[in-house]
C-alpha cells in the first residue's frame, strides 16, 4: 500500500517526515536530508554533555514502560576503558506494534544515527540491533544501511575521524515474544534461550557479557538525532511536562484508515480514533478499545476521551503502552477477543515461573471453554483468582500484560462474560 | 559468485528461503567458513554465535537436522544437548523440513479482528493441508502464527521471507498462483 499513512499536521512529522521515501533508504538520500549533521554535533561533546540533552528534552523510552532515556543513560559507569555496549531492541513483537518496523524499512539510517549518538553518550564500543526474526524484509534494508554507513566511514575505526570507534552489529532473533523483554533480549543475544533474569542486577552494572548495558527500543533511539541537533526546548514544543515529544501510533483492528501516524503526545484518544483514523468502518459504532498494545487495560467506547500522555493515559485507567490502539467494533464478540490474547501470552511464556506457565495456559482454557458454551458462573471468580496469582509475583513482567486486558475486560464487560456462561450468546451486535 | 556478506550483518541474514539445498555442507565450504568465521568475528564469546549459525543453517537447508546442531555446537565448544535446549525454545528453527512455500497466517487480535480465521481456512483448503502438515508435492506448509508486526494491515501473511498484507479469503488462490511460476 502506498505512504505516507500520516496525518497532515506538518508540524508533527519528526520521525516519520521521510517515510515514503525509498531515497530516504540511501546514504547518500539520508545525507540530502541533512542525515547524520547530529552525529557531527555529537561527536564534538563529551559524553555527559550528550546525556544531559536528552534527560533536558524529557524524552521516554518508546519500548512500552516509558522510563526517561536521560536518566536510564546517566546509570551507565562514567570511566572510561571498560567494556559497554548498547542494545537496540528492534524486537517489536507486542500485538497492535508496527512502529519500530516502519522506522527500520524506510528510515533505517534515522535509527543507525540515533544508535551511534547513544553509544557514545553512555561510552559504549559496540552496539547490537536485536531485530525480530520475522522481520527479512526489514532486515534486508536495514543491513544493506549498515554496511554503507560502514563503507562511508560512519560506523567503525574512527567515526568520521573523531579518533572514536563504535561497532554496530544487527542480530536476529527467532521467533520468540520473550526476547523482547530487555533481560530475555540479553540472554537471547548471548545465545542462549531467551529468559529474562531477576534484577538486580540491572543491566547497566551488569548486561550481556558481564558489561554495563543499556538496552533503548528503536523510536527511542530514532528521536535522539532530532533532540541532539535541535536541542532539549525544540523537543519540548510537542507534549506536556512529562511527556513531551511526539509519538509513532499504531492504529488497528477496526478503523477505516488504520496504519501509523505520528502525533504530538497528548491528542485526546477520541481524536486519533475518530478524526484521524476515521473510525469504525461500514458506519459501526465502537465498543472498545485497547489503547496501548495487547498488553495495556481496555477502555470502553465512553472512555476515549483521555489524553494520550504517560499521565493521561494513567488517570484513565490504562497506559500508553506502545501506543497502538487496537479499535473492537460493536459486531465484536470480546470474549474471543479476550482469548486470542490469552492465548498469545500462554504460547509465549517462557515458562520460568509457574504462576506465568500455569496460569496463562489456565486462562486461555477457560476463555477458550466458555467461548464454546461450557463455561460456568464460577469461572469468573476462577479468572479474577488468576489475576491476583498472576500480579507482581513473576520475574518478568509478562504475567501481569495479560491481566491488564483480562482484569478490565472483566470489570468493563462483565455482562458479556455472563451472557456467554448463561446463554450461549454473545451481547455484541 | 555471491557478493561478500559484511561481517557486520553476516549474523542477521533472513533464513527462510524457497531456495534451498538440504545436502549442503554447513562449514565444510568456503561459504561456510566464511560466515562462520565473520559471525565470531562479531562477539566476545563463541556461544553468542549460537542464533546466527542456527539461523545460517535454517537458511541453507531449509531446517536444522540434529547433525547440525552437532556441528554447530562442536565449533562452538559447546555440548549437542545445550544447542538442542535453545534451538527448541525458538519457534522460527524448524525442527524438520517442510514444504517449499512456508506459509505463516497471523491470527493474533488484530488479524483476528478482520478475518484471520477465514484467511487461514481458504489457505488450508487451496493447498489441500491441515495446520503444520506439509502438502503431498512437497509444495507447502500452513501454520498459524503469533502477532507478526504488522497489525495495521491486516491479514498479515508471511510466505518465506516475503510479507503479504490486507489479506482477504478472495485474495488467497491469486497470491498462491505468484508463488512460483507454476502455481496451482
Ligand atoms: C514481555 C515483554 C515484551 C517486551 N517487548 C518489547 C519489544 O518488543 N520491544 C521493545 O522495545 N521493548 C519491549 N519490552 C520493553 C523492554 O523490556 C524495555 O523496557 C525496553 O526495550 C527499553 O527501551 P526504552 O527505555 O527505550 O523504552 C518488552 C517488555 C516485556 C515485559
Ligand atoms: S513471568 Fe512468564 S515470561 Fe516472564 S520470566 Fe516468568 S515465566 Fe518467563
Ligand atoms: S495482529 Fe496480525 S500482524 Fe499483529
Amino acid at each position: 500500500m502506498a505512504y505516507p499513512y500520516r496525518d497532515d499536521r506538518e508540524t508533527t512529522t519528526v520521525l516519520s517526515r521521510h517515510m515514503g521515501e525509498p531515497e530516504a533508504r540511501t546514504l547518500s538520500g539520508w545525507l540530502e536530508r541533512g542525515g547524520y549533521e547530529a552525529l557531527g554535533t555529537a561527536l564534538e561533546m563529551e559524553p555527559d554533555e550528550i546525556t544531559e540533552i536528552v534527560k533536558e528534552s524529557g524524552l521516554r523510552g518508546r519500548g512500552g514502560a516509558g522510563f526517561p532515556t536521560g536518566m536510564k543513560w546517566g546509570f551507565m559507569p562514567k570511566e572510561n576503558g571498560r567494556a559497554h555496549y548498547l542494545c537496540c531492541n528492534a524486537d517489536e513483537s507486542e500485538p497492535g506494534a508496527f512502529k519500530d518496523r516502519e522506522i527500520m524499512r524506510w528510515t533505517p539510517h534515522l535509527m543507525i544515527e540515533g544508535c551511534l549518538i547513544a553509544a557514545r553518550a553512555i561510552r559504549a564500543g559496540h552496539v547490537y540491533i536485536y531485530v525480530r526474526g520475522e522481520f527479512f524484509p526489514v532486515v534486508r534494508v536495514l543491513n544493506q544501511a549498515v554496511v554503507e554507513a560502514y563503507e562511508a566511514g560512519y560506523i567503525g575505526r574512527s567515526v568520521l575521524g573523531s579518533g572514536w570507534s563504535c561497532d554496530i552489529t544487527v542480530h536476529l532473533g527467532a521467533g520468540a515474544y520473550i526476547a523482547g523483554e530487555e533481560t530475555g533480549l540479553m540472554s537471547s543475544l548471548m545465545g542462549g534461550r531467551a529468559e529474562p533474569w531477576m534484577k538486580p542486577p540491572f543491566p547497566a552494572a551488569r548486561g550481556i557479557f558481564g558489561a554495563p548495558t543499556t538496552v533503548n527500543n528503536v523510536e527511542t533511539l530514532a528521536s535522539v538525532p532530532g533532540i541532539v541537533a535541535n536541542g532539549s526546548a525544540w523537543y519540548r514544543q510537542w507534549g506536556s511536562d512529562e511527556s513531551p515529544g511526539t509519538k509513532l501510533w499504531c492504529c488497528s483492528g477496526h478503523l477505516v484508515k488504520p496504519g501509523n501516524y505520528e502525533l504530538e503526545l497528548g491528542v485526546p484518544l477520541s481524536e486519533i480514533i475518530y478524526d484521524v483514523c476515521g473510525g469504525a468502518p461500514d458506519g459501526k459504532r465502537v465498543r472498545a478499545v485497547i489503547p496501548g498494545g495487547s498488553s495495556t487495560p481496555f477502555l470502553t467506547a465512553d472512555e476515549l476521551d483521555c489524553e494520550t500522555t504517560y499521565e493521561g493515559m494513567q488517570a484513565a485507567g490504562s497506559s500508553l503502552g506502545t501506543a497502538s490502539p487496537i479499535v473492537m467494533d460493536e459486531s465484536t464478540c470480546l470474549l474471543s477477543a479476550m482469548r486470542r490474547i490469552a492465548q498469545f501470552y500462554a504460547h509465549e511464556s517462557c515458562g520460568q515461573c509457574v504462576q506465568c506457565r500455569e496460569g496463562t495456559e489456565w486462562i486461555a482454557k477457560i476463555l477458550r471453554r466458555i467461548e464454546d458454551g461450557d463455561g460456568e458462573m464460577k469461572d469468573i471468580d476462577t479468572l479474577y483468582d488468576l489475576c491476583e496469582q498472576l500480579t507482581g509475583r513473576t520475574i518478568c513482567v509478562l504475567a501481569d500484560s495479560v491481566v491488564f486486558p483480562l482484569r478490565s475486560s472483566l470489570d468493563k464487560f462483565r455482562d458479556e462474560y455472563e451472557s456467554h456462561i448463561q446463554q450461549d450468546a454473545c451481547t455484541a451486535t | 559468485m555471491s557478493r561478500r556478506i559484511h561481517p557486520s550483518v553476516a549474523g542477521a541474514q533472513p533464513f527462510q528461503l524457497a531456495e534451498r539445498d538440504p545436502e549442503a555442507p554447513l562449514f565444510e565450504s568456503a561459504e561456510g567458513q566464511e560466515r562462520l568465521q565473520a559471525v565470531l568475528s562479531r562477539y566476545p564469546t563463541k556461544q553468542a554465535a549460537l542464533l546466527p549459525l542456527l539461523g545460517y543453517a535454517n537458511e541453507l537447508h531449509g531446517w536444522v537436522s540434529k547433525q547440525d546442531m552437532e556441528s554447530i555446537a562442536e565449533r562452538l565448544d559447546l555440548t549437542p544437548a545445550y544447542v538442542w535446549s535453545v534451538a527448541s525454545f525458538y519457534t522460527m528453527y524448524n525442527k524438520h523440513p517442510i514444504g517449499r512455500h512456508f506459509i505463516q497466517v497471523c491470527t493474533n487480535i488484530s488479524c483476528h479482528l478482520n478475518g484471520a480465521q477465514r484467511v487461514l481456512k481458504r489457505f488450508l483448503e487451496e493447498t489441500g493441508t491441515r495446520p503444520g502438515e506439509t502438502s503431498e508435492d512437497g509444495r507447502y506448509t500452513v501454520i498459524e502464527a503469533e502477532c507478526l508486526g504488522a497489525c495495521g494491515f491486516a491479514t498479515a501473511v508471511q510466505i518465506n521471507d516475503e510479507y503479504h498484507e490486507n489479506v482477504t479469503p478472495e485474495r488467497v488462490s491469486q497470491i498462491l498462483a505468484g508463488l512460483d511460476g507454476n502455481g496451482s
